[in-house]
């Protein structure tokens, strides 16, 4: 099953750390990365730019709206997606608990993905349907 | 999963899975000392076999294979994290010296039992025992488990994180207990099967599931430690799976004891669970649960409602009694003294119950004492009862049932006498 890993950086902690100390905390982190990757654990994931180069798309009277930044301001800035891979949610929790990025103040919230197959199936019938009329 | 994996390989891993996962992980719990860290060997074990097997083919004995490689795993694992804690280099060259002593069989057996009794300890809370039980030993997963206890996949993910934390902090010994414990800490592990199997007795929709389950674990500690009061605990649970099929109509009403139609029992599960009872009878060191399994046969070898041998139940009863003491015991004797031709007894009885207050919520007690009353004419009293019984009760099928029964006193239609509903 699959489960998104939502991960949680505080941006000014950060920005307060040398080069040094961010290239140390990178190293460790991608090394974890790759130990999930080797295993079968890594599904997929993008690290994320900044929020201010968030764009933001919303309906509002009949039409599309856009506003500049993230749809929700918070301390704690979403950095980066991971997906994973694992057997149940506590495998999930366990592979997640171990990631090095959490000893850095990191927080990740974990999802289980939507198993969406049975709805897109069933729309497919529907849209099928409507073009044979 | 990798791609390019032949289908049928992965089912085939799938159902090794199901199959091994309890012993392998049992074992490698003793080998690698750490619940957390076999989980996650055994898993990248299984992951490695996909890839693995692809190639090689699958393994003339696929079990030791994976704890095998299970174990260089973990010790990869540790040598990892030695690296930002050097206190894990004495643990993987620990682990490293260890690495060619290979199990015996009759150690792993062993090990179940170790693992049933870790998960059952009795410093984790009960629905932390079910859940870690359920997941470690019966192999489900945490949404499977989730599903069948009606709660979300993160909340059932918590308990079984707490339960884990709790038996590392605690630095609960991986063993099965020496004698002297072994009554008491089995009494924990019996009480954890038999909360899942009422848990799937209970629950409309998801209920089959969770009481096949209890069987299955059952079963499983039967075959690894046969004591007299597994033996009971399993003869009561196919006793009472074997009436599944009559016990609720199609719509999903509750149909009583009584009013069950007796050519929908399970004859195999009925001949199965008289069998393991009498043997649990014949030892002489039973318990309650044999003694419960010995009513339930009771009313399984009864051909008819009316045909029960309700004096053989009230003993049976009297004798749960002395080594169980609780009020609803009594009350199921209550109720069986009543059938045994005297129903103004029995109605005695459950009045000084009630009167004792521990019953005062308990919707049973309420709709017993209503059918003795309608039994002995005394109809307004019966209406009283059958309305406070509403008041209390909360699952669906049982309040219609309830209110089925009001209707036909104030209608005056003739029902027959319904007792206790699970034994």
């Amino acid at each position: 099953m699959k489960y998104v890993c939502l991960g949680y950086y505080d941006k000014g902690k950060f920005d307060g750390m040398t080069e040094g100390e961010q290239n140390a905390m990178f190293d460790i982190c991608f090394e974890y990365d790759d130990h999930l990757r080797a295993n079968g654990h890594w599904a997929g994931g993008e690290a994320l730019q900044s929020p201010e180069t968030a764009l933001t798309l919303y309906w509002k009277n009949g039409k599309v709206a856009t506003t500049d930044g993230p749809y929700a301001e918070t301390k704690e800035q979403l950095g980066g997606i991971l997906v994973l891979e694992a057997r149940d949610m506590n495998h999930a929790v366990q592979l997640m608990a171990q990631h090095p990025a959490l000893t850095y103040g990191n927080i990740f919230e974990i999802r289980p993905a939507g198993d969406m197959n049975e709805i897109m199936k069933a729309s497919e019938q529907r849209r099928r349907k409507n073009t044979a009329r | 999963m990798p791609p390019n994996v032949p289908e049928q390989l992965s089912k085939t891993i799938e159902t090794l899975y199901r199959s091994e996962s309890g012993r392998i992980l049992a074992t490698l719990v003793r080998l690698l000392g750490d619940l957390d860290l076999a989980e996650e060997a055994m898993h990248e074990a299984f992951a490695a076999a996909l890839d693995t097997w692809h190639q090689a083919g699958i393994p003339d004995s696929p079990r030791p294979w994976l704890i095998s490689t299970a174990r260089f795993k973990a010790i990869d694992g540790i040598r990892r994290r030695a690296r930002f804690d050097a206190a894990q280099t004495d643990l993987a060259l620990y682990l490293e010296t260890r690495i060619n002593e290979e199990p015996e069989e009759e150690e792993i057996e062993d090990d179940r039992l170790r693992l049933i009794f870790t998960c059952c300890h009795p410093v984790l809370a009960p629905e932390g025992q079910v859940a870690l039980t359920l997941r470690e030993v019966c192999g489900l997963t945490t949404e499977d488990i989730a599903r069948a206890f009606l709660v979300t996949p993160a909340t059932l993910a918590q308990r079984i994180v707490r339960a884990k934390a709790i038996i590392r902090d605690k630095t609960i010994p991986y063993q099965v207990p020496s004698p002297q414990e072994l009554p008491e800490r089995l009494g924990a592990v019996l009480q954890v099967v038999y909360l899942v199997f009422n848990e799937g007795y209970s629950a409309e929709a998801t209920g089959s599931e969770l009481s096949r389950e209890a069987i299955r674990l059952g079963r499983l500690l039967r075959e690894l430690l046969p004591e007299p009061e597994v033996t009971g605990l399993l003869g009561l649970m196919l006793l009472q799976e074997s009436r599944r099929a009559a016990r609720s109509s199609p719509e999903g009403d509750l149909i009583l004891l009584d009013q069950q139609d007796r050519s929908l029992w399970n004859q195999d599960q009925i001949a199965e669970g008289i069998a393991l009872t009498e043997s649990a009878l014949a030892s002489h060191r039973f318990g309650a649960y044999t003694l419960q399994a010995a009513i339930a046969a009771v009313h399984a070898e009864a051909p008819s409602a009316a045909s029960t041998d309700w004096q053989q139940i009230a003993a049976l009863y009297d004798r749960l009694i002395r080594i169980q003491p609780s009020p609803v015991v009594e009350l199921n004797r209550a109720v069986a003294v009543a059938m045994c031709g005297h129903p103004e007894k029995g109605l005695a009885l459950i009045d000084a119950l009630l009167a004792r207050g521990e019953l005062a919520n308990y919707y049973l007690a309420h709709s017993a004492r209503a059918e003795l009353c309608r039994r002995l004419g005394r109809l307004a009293e019966a209406s009283a009862s059958y309305e406070k019984a509403l008041a209390l009760v909360w699952q669906e099928s049982d309040r219609r049932f309830l209110e089925a029964r009001l209707q036909e006193i104030k209608f005056g239609s003739a029902v027959d006498f319904p007792h206790s509903r699970r034994l």
